[in-house]
């Protein structure tokens, strides 16, 4: 076991202290691989969290370029960076708040043709994804391979939040297909507070390290709700559907799938 | 007032101050074994209260804390949880 340098003790010591962490934690985190899907709003504190943290590898997943219109909310990137690559601009800004993290960029979209390549490599998936067609995806593949999910999604003022463990209840036993195109508006659309991704990816942050350490009680079997304008927080119990498509007890999604895009442009179809 | 102890581990922390006397002390201590004990010498006086709480609070014994000199203490600590 290679001994924490003086430069880790400092960094790391806040967290050392605590009893549920101590070294024997943070040696779990430094070993840890997280994959972040989306390096938006919910991805961006989500990544600085965790790269702050020491959790040693992660990836990112993001074939978008930054937007001057991302800047409110997606704090990984500056306004200098408006127009690079998301994953090049959230690597740097993660070196910038901890060398000790290898960030690995994936900048593509998440297929069916990638996913299990790209999700095998890490331990849990926090996902970011701002549309559907990804929710899914990501949902189905990291229930297919096994992985812990941290869930977070956000519209206007409103979010909700939720831990799927594998073979515990998954996406689809709340909602079995995605709604069709058009019909729920999309950030772009509807618009969206800063902050409230911000809150939501640290609480993905926060569930995330639990799952890496095994502390506490994983927000699983229930999803968060929160209403930023009424100012309340409300939990609703999940459960797993026997009649789920994808996890229950007749399955009938046994493989990948990639609906139509319908969050922003369409998918190029060639 | 002597102590007879075997001391599996010594740690010089001399220099080190608040919270590194702690940190650095209980990384030693989880690299030990239940009922191993280390001997840590400090020369930063607010350590010599606030090691022994924290290690406490852990649920490790403090068997002993005594001053050595005009500069230097010493902490018997006993591991008593992983």
């Amino acid at each position: 076991m290679v001994a924490f340098s003086d430069e880790q003790i400092q960094r790391y010591s806040r967290q050392i202290i605590l009893k549920e962490i101590g070294g024997k934690g943070q040696r779990k985190l430094l070993n840890a691989r997280v994959l972040v899907i989306g390096a938006g709003g919910l991805g961006s504190p989500a990544a600085i969290y965790l790269a702050a943290a020491g959790v040693g590898t992660v990836g990112i997943v993001d074939f978008d370029r930054v937007d001057a219109s991302n800047l409110h909310r997606q704090i990984l990137h500056y306004t200098e960076d408006v127009g690079r690559p998301k994953v090049e601009s959230a690597a740097e800004t993660l070196r910038h708040y901890n060398p000790d993290v290898t960030v690995v960029r994936h900048a593509e979209p998440l297929t069916s043709e990638n996913a299990v390549s790209i999700v095998s490599g890490y331990d849990i998936v926090v996902n970011g994804a701002d549309n559907f067609p990804t929710r899914y995806l990501v949902n189905d593949v990291c229930y297919l391979l096994g992985k812990p999910l941290v869930d977070g999604c956000i519209l206007m003022f409103d979010a909700q939040a939720t831990v799927f463990l594998p073979g515990k209840g998954c996406y689809r036993c709340l909602f079995p297909a995605p709604p069709p195109p058009g019909l729920v508006p999309s950030c772009a659309e509807a618009g969206v507070l800063g902050a409230l991704p911000g809150l939501i990816g640290c609480l993905q942050a926060i569930e995330t390290v639990k799952l890496i350490l095994g502390i506490g009680e994983p927000l699983a079997g229930r999803m968060l709700i929160y209403d930023a304008l009424a100012a309340d927080f409300r939990q609703v119990r999940l459960r797993r559907d026997p009649d789920c498509p994808l996890c229950g007890d007749s399955p009938t999604i046994r493989e990948l799938v990639d609906y139509q895009e319908f969050c922003g442009a369409p998918i190029p179809t060639a | 007032m002597t102590i007879d102890v075997q001391v599996d581990r010594e740690l010089n922390l001399k220099g080190e101050v608040c919270p590194y006397t702690f940190v650095k002390s209980k990384l030693a201590l989880e690299e030990l074994e239940v009922g191993q004990v280390l001997r840590v010498i400090v020369d930063h006086e607010p350590a010599v209260s606030n090691v022994p709480r924290s290690m406490e609070n852990e649920g490790q014994t403090v068997l002993h804390v005594a001053k050595l000199n005009d500069a230097d203490w010493e902490l018997l600590l006993r591991k008593e949880t992983e």
